[in-house]
């Protein structure tokens, strides 16, 4: 009760700061929820301060390191190659996740799954687009953005950042007022419009994760569950050893990730919001 | 003073007989709604906010417009509106219920709201939308109440009770500008992305508020003997007028803005509310109706307010109002919050169409609002009836 109090006054107070237009503690403020750890790991990098962040935030680019950032990299051409891994991708996550598959159209839920390259990058030039991306379909999932809207939106820090780059999710907090959905610009975000049970077979539910119940959001959780189990997202350990989707720790430069982005051309979904997306596309 | 509720003519019970049993309905429907979830709603994926948020947009609006005749009276000492003060503030309760019980209808988990207090997050605008909304609420139900209960028994009110009234001027505000705070800073969604859209819901805002007080104003005249006062009536069409006229500018700017940037994000769903958006070769255009419906309502209500003929005419004067009551609310009660939506953010359009295990809630929504409307003018119309004999 009485840490509950303390804790309302200190946000009382910052609030209070806020409203007397201190422009940095508006800035913490709307970025997010940082964990604390990584916002004091912000604060005492020298010369990588506030500046260098808006400079840098207009072109989408990344934030500064600071310890773990997962992210992932999608090589849409090795999917043209081998069209069936895509569906192998969705199915994996979809049913180490429970995801329902429910007949409504309109209560529809889904984590990742594909869509044209127009679709998913409005933003880019799809006049005369070549072949390839004219016939193939491109896999879409949650960013885990570095500045993430739904997390700046959720009323009840249902849906936070993780210190390691990951925004999850907390079902038991979520209200489902779905501010989340409005906020996100990718459309990652799928809502309970019913009991997810009613898509599910209850024999084949994986039991080592929850199901969800209706009336709250969901989304691509970038795996938290599996990770600290030494396992990869299950969708791209359903890419075998196609390097199709390659995942890691965007902040370790002797990742295998960095090892891609440094020699691979990349680009990120709608740079220009300013979310600072953590999964690239190879197109 | 709530037996002054208690009694009443046939017609005072009848229309209450009436709403309520809307009321009942929409109870059993919501009752539906909460057994199966929200997907006995027309909302999706990709309209994930529906009738509900937009008539909490709208209402919310409402509310704030009753300052319309508080400020007037409180800070410029304008005594024409002294009768009617009231009657604003009693309709922001009313208004402020309704929009309460829409975000409820609208949660996935009614029964998780506290977590907004629970887990206080300032980043949220739904956070301080929550908090304006409650403390507008409790603001007009206090100066309301004190302020009737003084007159009632023929003393000045309270000095204290005006540090409460002058407060809360700036929260009606706020209530308005928090909520378009919920839109206008949501990056991707192109055409809630515009600064104006604070100023444009304050500017309707001070039209639909009033537009319903004057409205009621000529029902009270004929059926409860209540006369709001020639010069109120002037005041409050002008006010009426200058808003409607305000908010008519700034739409056409947003659309200066859309076409002649001819960027597509910010054309497309002007072009879909207005005209249809083509999309993969399907036109879709079902809410264009309803836009036009706005635009022509609004125009010939702004032309029946302005002329001196129609203008003076009490008949004249209710459709003209009623006019722009009901276009103000086909623009911001329908077309702001779906059109919002349209296209998705993967470019695609989904349509919305309510259910109408949806709507029958929405009505029934509406009928409470009325009727907490009805119930606390009969009370404050009773005690000015009381003070008069
Ligand atoms: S993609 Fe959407 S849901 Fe995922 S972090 Fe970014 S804003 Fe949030
Ligand atoms: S729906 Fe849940 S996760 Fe999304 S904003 Fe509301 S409370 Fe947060
Ligand atoms: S990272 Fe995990 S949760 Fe996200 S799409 Fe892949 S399998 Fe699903």
């Amino acid at each position: 009760m009485d840490k509950k109090r303390r804790e309302f006054l200190k946000i009382a107070g910052i609030s209070t700061l806020a409203g007397l237009g201190a422009p940095a503690v508006v800035d913490r403020l709307i970025t997010g929820s940082y964990p604390l750890a990584a916002r004091a790991a912000r604060e005492v990098t020298p010369g990588e301060g506030a500046g260098d962040q808006a400079s840098t935030a207009g072109h989408g680019s990344d934030t500064v390191p600071s310890g773990t950032r997962y992210g992932m990299v999608i090589d849409v051409r090795k999917f043209n190659e081998n069209p069936a891994m895509a569906e192998a991708c969705i199915k994996a996550c979809h049913s180490v996740h429970n995801v329902p598959d429910l007949a409504e159209k309109n209560n529809e839920i889904k984590w990742i799954w594909l869509t044209g390259y127009g679709n998913a990058f409005p933003d880019h030039s799809h006049y005369h687009k070549d072949e390839n991306l004219e016939k193939n379909q491109v896999l879409v999932l949650c960013n885990h953005c570095d500045s993430p809207p739904c997390v700046r939106a959720c009323p009840t820090k249902a849906t936070f950042k993780n210190k390691d780059g990951i925004v999850a999710m907390d079902y038991h907090r979520c209200i489902g007022c779905r501010f989340c959905m409005a906020a996100c610009p990718y459309g990652a975000r799928s809502f309970n419009w019913q009991d997810p049970r009613n898509g599910l077979d209850m024999n084949k539910i994986n039991r080592e994760f929850p199901t969800r119940m209706r009336g709250v959001v969901e989304k691509c959780n970038f795996c938290v569950d599996r990770l600290p189990r030494g396992l990869q997202p299950a969708c791209v350990e359903a890419t075998g050893a196609s390097k199709a989707m390659v995942f890691g720790d965007l902040n370790d430069p002797n990742s295998e990730i960095r090892q891609v982005l440094k020699e691979n051309f990349t680009i990120q979904r709608k740079p220009a919001l300013g979310t600072q997306p953590s999964v690239f596309f190879i197109v | 003073m709530f037996e002054k509720a208690l009694k009443g003519n046939n017609y005072y019970w009848i229309w209450l007989a009436f709403l309520g049993t809307f009321m009942a309905i929409g109870a059993l429907c919501y009752i539906r709604q909460y057994n199966y979830g929200l997907g006995l709603t027309g909302m999706s994926r990709s309209v994930s906010w529906g009738l509900y948020i937009s008539q909490f947009t709208f209402l919310v609006g409402v509310a704030a417009g009753g300052v319309m005749l508080v400020l007037p009276y409180y800070i410029h000492n304008y005594k024409a509106f002294g009768r009617i003060t009231i009657l604003g503030e009693f309709l922001a309760i009313a208004a402020l219920t309704m929009c309460l019980m829409f975000i409820i209808a609208d949660l996935g988990q009614p029964l998780r709201a506290l977590n907004v207090l629970l887990h206080p997050t300032p980043n949220s605008m739904l956070f301080w939308d929550m908090i304006v909304l409650n403390g507008y609420l409790f603001l007009n139900i206090l100066c309301g109440w004190v302020i009737l209960t003084a007159e009632r028994k023929q003393v000045k009110p309270p000095k204290w009770i005006y540090i409460f009234v002058y407060i809360s001027i700036p929260f009606a505000i706020s209530i308005h500008t928090v909520t378009a705070m919920l839109y206008c800073g949501l990056p991707g969604r192109h055409f809630w992305l515009s600064a104006i859209i604070a100023p444009r819901f304050l500017a309707s805002a001070f039209a639909a508020g009033p537009a319903l007080i004057l409205l009621v104003g000529l029902i009270l005249k004929r059926v409860a003997n209540f006369d709001v006062g020639k010069e109120a009536k002037d005041k409050i069409v002008t006010i009426i007028l200058y808003a409607a006229i305000i908010n008519a500018f700034f739409l056409m700017l947003e659309f200066f803005v859309g076409y002649y940037s001819n960027i597509p994000g910010h054309k497309h769903t002007l072009e879909y509310l207005f005209f249809g958006l083509e999309h993969d070769g399907h036109v879709y255009n079902n809410l264009v109706p309803y836009l036009w419906g706005f635009v022509v309502l609004c125009a010939s209500g702004i032309a029946l307010l302005a002329i001196p003929y129609t203008r003076r005419n009490d008949l004249w004067l209710g459709i003209g109002s009623a006019a722009i009551f009901f276009g103000l609310w086909l623009d911001k009660g329908i077309g702001f919050v779906l059109g919002g939506f349209v296209p998705t953010p993967l470019e695609e359009v989904v349509e919305y169409y309510p259910t109408l295990n949806e709507i029958m809630i929405t009505i029934a929504v509406w009928c409470t609002g009325f009727f907490i409307l009805t119930v606390l003018y009969k009370i404050a119309i009773s005690v000015e009836h009381e003070i008069e004999s």
